[in-house]
């Protein structure tokens, strides 16, 4: 039954890694990338730890699952808001069709 | 059983192809900078998967040590990006 319920988070998180790096190869520009590529990304990786634990029970590898998940929980979305930031201050365009940039117009980008 | 794990890690190692021809293709430097963070964090899955199919835990201490290094590598390449030194 773990096992089944372990293979069952595998597949949802790797269907979910499959789909961010599919929108990181076809969006049209970085921050339509971004957005496409860092949740899905990390919302696949956190189910695949999930099943490791799910699959394994509470033995050493269960354990650093845990850890491991809780590191990217609160790193990747701190990596994902620097590269934004520094895109945007390196004066990297916005897509044609994008509609509004309020970081330009009232954010830390005024100065 | 060894089938669906197959399967499995066919799609993670077409994921890692295709953030490896972000990194090569991107017109502009946070492209190739969102990709290798991207990559690193699949990576991470790819080292937890195979933990499980292999049995063998130190595939879980590689997962924890890429993670940490992919996020100092990711933090010091956007602050290169945002033109600043290490410390502001």
């Amino acid at each position: 039954m773990n096992e089944l319920v372990g293979i069952v988070c595998f597949g949802i998180g790797i269907a979910f890694n499959f789909f961010g790096c599919l929108g990181l190869l076809r969006f049209p520009d970085i921050y339509n990338r971004l957005q496409a590529g860092t949740k899905c990304v990390t919302f696949g990786t956190i189910f695949i730890l999930i099943g490791a634990l799910v699959y394994t029970g509470f033995d050493a590898l269960g354990i650093k699952a845990v850890l491991c998940l809780v590191f990217i929980l609160i790193t990747s979305p701190t990596a994902a808001h620097a590269i934004s930031r520094g895109a945007h201050q390196s004066k990297v365009k916005l897509w044609k069709k994008s509609v509004i940039d309020i970081y330009e117009e009232e954010g830390e980008g005024k100065k | 059983m060894t089938t669906v794990f197959q399967v499995y890690i066919g799609v993670l190692f077409l994921c890692c192809f295709m953030c490896l021809y972000r990194i090569g293709r991107g017109p502009t430097a946070p492209d190739r900078t969102v990709a290798i963070d991207i990559l690193g964090i699949v990576v991470v899955g790819f080292c937890a998967l195979m933990a499980v199919v292999t049995g063998k835990d130190f595939y879980m201490n590689i997962a924890i040590t890429w993670a940490l290094l992919s996020f100092i590598g990711t933090i010091a390449l956007a602050k290169y990006l945002e033109g600043r030194g290490f410390d502001e």
